[in-house]
């Protein structure tokens, strides 16, 4: 006979393996959401996704404004392709997007880093990433609890109730 | 809506338990709700829950964050002192309503 039963979310893994503005916000807000509920949180960052660990980038990541049929000027008008492709404009869009959200009390990243760990999750760097790109712990921010590999990263994902999440 | 006795005092609160008349609130109905949390009040407690009451009635937003830079306490403490999902707890004790907020 099936059961219908519902399980209560107990723990969540949140892969970021990208650099850019929204899909690091996107496993940050999620899992600082996570941690605010009650809810055991995991983030392992690798590949574009240690950008947002690493000291040197996490507080200047950018938006692409290239290829990104979603993006729009002031005023909800269409940005055009070969606008973001000029030098500047990138670092510009990306700069009015981060102050967007400074208003709406969205911290920088290693600000939201401080405060998901502070409400106990965890954030880890993938090892293959850090190898591939020359990174080493002392890169990392202080928060990174450590480098590991992706069968460490499995072992953390055992009990009833775990998701897995890659954004 | 439903109504509770917190304290000998009837409150007014939402089908989650949120207090909907915030003027009904008193330390002891505070206490009440927070026994029935599971958190045991201390002065630092109250500290926070005046902060909160503040900034509710100011009509600001309550975030981890605020609560982080309040200067009242860090968000460490505050996770630990509210236990499990503590803008929800906190602000039930302190009996204003639900936090509609992401961060």
């Amino acid at each position: 006979m099936e059961k219908d039963e519902k399980y209560k979310l107990k723990k969540v893994l949140l892969i970021c393996s990208k650099g850019t503005i929204e899909d690091v916000y996107a496993a940050l807000v999620m899992g600082n959401g996570a941690v605010m509920e009650g809810i055991e949180c995991k983030l392992f960052f690798t590949f574009f996704g240690m950008d947002a660990i690493k000291k040197d980038t996490m507080n200047h990541l950018h938006t692409s404004t290239v290829g990104n049929p979603a993006m729009k000027m002031p005023g909800n008008l269409p940005f055009p392709t070969w606008l973001g492709g000029i030098p500047g404009i990138e670092a510009g869009v990306s700069k009015m997007m981060r102050a967007e959200m400074e208003k709406l009390d969205i911290p920088n990243v290693d600000e939201f880093l401080e405060l998901i760990v502070a409400g106990g999750g965890e954030i880890y760097a993938c090892k293959l990433a850090a190898d591939m790109f020359g990174i080493k712990k002392e890169d990392l921010h202080d928060d990174v609890k450590a480098i590991i590999t992706v069968g460490d990263l499995y072992a953390m994902c055992d009990g009833p109730g775990t998701q897995i999440i890659f954004t | 809506m439903a109504t509770k006795t917190f304290a000998g005092v009837n409150v007014d609160v939402t089908e989650e338990g949120y207090m909907t008349d915030s003027s009904q609130w008193n330390k002891d109905v505070a206490e009440a709700i927070a026994t029935e949390q599971d958190v045991e009040l201390t002065e630092k407690h109250f500290e926070i829950l005046d902060y909160i009451r503040n900034k509710v009635a100011s009509g600001a937003t309550l975030t981890i964050r605020g609560i982080n830079k309040s200067g009242v306490v860090n968000a460490k403490e505050f996770y630990q002192m509210f236990p499990g999902a503590p803008l929800k707890k906190s602000t039930m004790i302190a009996g204003v309503p639900k936090p509609e907020s992401c961060i």
